[in-house]
């Protein structure tokens, strides 16, 4: 079998399996055996979905999440990037940080809200705080074992052609650790979109994709849930595929330094 | 000539050994030392109010107040309870899957797009509708972690399966294996090293997930939920003694459960260093 004739074949599978689960939900939906609100059929989540549009509160909400992993994440690179950095390049400063970061790491970020929620009150400062919280170590990680990793070879190379500590920083260090920093943030993002919906529910501000399907199980209203739920899932996707695949195409995979089949 | 030198020279090597542990255990604490002390002198300065920014005397009391009474360890056992039953079901189910995933073409195709479309959404979303659908208490908890927990180990042991070399299982044909034997002799041994790391991100995401999913489950014990009620009545000693106790198991559950698993298997057969 060609190439080709492999590919339309597993891409009419790809379709028919998406429609054999919209069949088998829909009959579910439609056979009674559960109460509508509970299992709304997809026409009545399409028309939530689409309300929620065009009345401009769904993109609201969705603008009110992304604010706060936007800020979070922000905040967490300020502080991860020039620590991991420093911490690869520099011994003691990794003697003192990484046990730290090692007693931290375990603890879930969602463990931290109550906590977050007597310090700052209930609102933007938690969740950005769980947010910064959750994304702050695989950022951390990355960094120091991006930097740790770049070839001891490129350095002493660039040294003995007389590069001065900030060129072989800007020229070497950091293009070098550039595919771990890219993993890093992107490691970083999904943990920070997991943590930013629990914030939401828990910490329940009035704005935001988790506080919408927070509060709609309080009116039964199970199609606005799966209509938050999947955007959701849309942004998370959008982020992961445009934003990071986007960012590692223009850099490290256009200097050669990505093998073509990426684990 | 080598064993005569490490003879005589091994009284001076121990203790040499013993002094190079004190000063890496030394190093380690330093860090916690130096950030305890400032915790310390915050607390006691007492810029942010007392109740809020406990000293570290008054966690202690409060985590030894906790472990006599027998709550704390009750709400861990509970909590850990859920883990396992949850995280099993998601071993069970994620690795039958994911194998027949890697072996069968049509069961790939069919699953892999609702794979790949329910496993971006983070687990903790989908905890109100669970909670809907199955009531508040443990089933809902038990089975959102397992369903969470469970795309990792889809993934990883799908493409571990997809890893095993073609030679082998050439091999294991020519030498007249059947499709059992092949399985067990071949395919899965293979894919273990896949299936472990598959393993081991399904339990920190099913841990992470946990401690959120307790706290809106209105579940009566777990850690979670300790930690979540103590905020009414702003007893942040009780929560910071169970952030800690959260994460030595979480730290626990690492080193010992999986490290122990991979130097029994994989890195005895000389599949991973």
């Amino acid at each position: 079998m060609s190439a080709l004739a492999e590919r339309t074949r597993s891409l009419r599978r790809y379709a028919t399996s998406l429609l054999l689960a919209a069949v088998v939900y829909e009959g579910l939906a439609r056979s009674g055996a559960f109460a509508p609100a509970l299992l709304p059929p997809l026409a009545t989540v399409g028309r939530a979905l689409i309300d929620g549009v065009l009345d401009g509160t769904l993109p609201a909400h969705a603008l009110a999440t992304l604010y706060r992993v936007l800020m979070g994440l922000a905040l967490a690179i300020a502080i991860a990037l020039p620590l991991g950095i420093l911490m690869g390049r520099y011994r003691p400063i990794e003697g003192f940080f990484l046990p730290l970061a090692s007693a931290l790491m375990p603890i879930p970020s969602l463990a931290w809200v109550p906590l977050f929620i007597l310090w700052f009150g209930l609102g933007n400062a938690t969740a950005i705080g769980i947010v910064c919280y959750a994304a702050i170590f695989p950022m951390l990680i990355n960094a120091w074992s991006g930097v740790r990793a770049v070839n001891p070879l490129w350095l002493r190379v660039a040294n003995a052609m007389g590069a001065g500590e900030r060129t072989l920083f800007w020229k070497v260090i950091v293009p070098g650790s550039l595919p771990f920093l890219l993993a890093g943030l992107r490691q970083a993002f999904l943990r920070a979109w997991i943590a930013v919906v629990g914030a939401e529910m828990l910490a329940a501000s009035d704005w935001g994709l988790g506080w919408v399907i927070f509060d709609a199980k309080e009116f039964l209203k199970a199609d606005v849930m799966l209509a938050a739920l999947t955007v959701i899932g849309l942004i998370g996707f959008a982020f992961e595929r445009l934003v990071f695949g986007a960012l590692e195409r223009l850099t490290v995979e256009r200097w050669g330094m990505l093998r073509t089949g990426k684990g | 000539m080598q064993g005569v030198g490490s003879a005589t020279a091994s009284a001076p090597t121990a203790r040499r050994l013993s002094v190079v542990r004190w000063h890496a255990f030394a190093a380690t604490a330093l860090p916690f030392v130096v950030v305890g002390a400032i915790w310390e002198i915050v607390a006691h300065l007492e810029i942010f109010p007392a109740r809020l920014f406990p000293s570290l005397e008054t966690i202690a009391s409060a985590f030894v107040r906790l472990t006599v009474s027998g709550l704390l360890p009750q709400h861990a056992v509970d909590t850990v309870l859920r883990l396992v039953s949850g995280f099993a079901l998601a071993a069970a189910v994620g690795v039958s899957i994911g194998i027949a995933m890697g072996r069968w073409r049509l069961a790939e195709d069919l699953s892999l797009p609702l794979v790949s479309m329910g496993a971006p959404i983070p687990g903790i979303a989908y905890a109100p509708l669970f909670l809907l659908w199955f009531g508040l208490g443990n089933v809902s908890t038990i089975l959102l972690v397992g369903f969470v927990s469970a795309f990792p180990i889809i993934f990883n042991t799908w493409t571990g399966v997809k890893a095993v070399k073609e030679v082998w299982v050439r091999a294991a044909l020519a030498m007249g294996a059947d499709d059992r034997r092949l399985f067990h002799k071949v395919i899965l041994p293979g894919a273990l090293p896949h299936i472990l790391t598959g393993l081991r991100l399904g339990l920190a995401q099913a841990w992470r997930i946990l401690i959120g999913v307790e706290m809106l489950a209105a579940v009566p014990w777990g850690l979670g939920w300790m930690i979540f009620g103590a905020r009414e009545f702003l007893n942040t000693d009780v929560m910071l003694a169970g952030i800690v106790v959260i994460g030595a198991i979480g730290l626990a559950l690492e080193k010992l459960v999986f490290k122990r698993l991979e130097d029994f298997t994989v890195v005895r057969w000389g599949m991973m260093t």
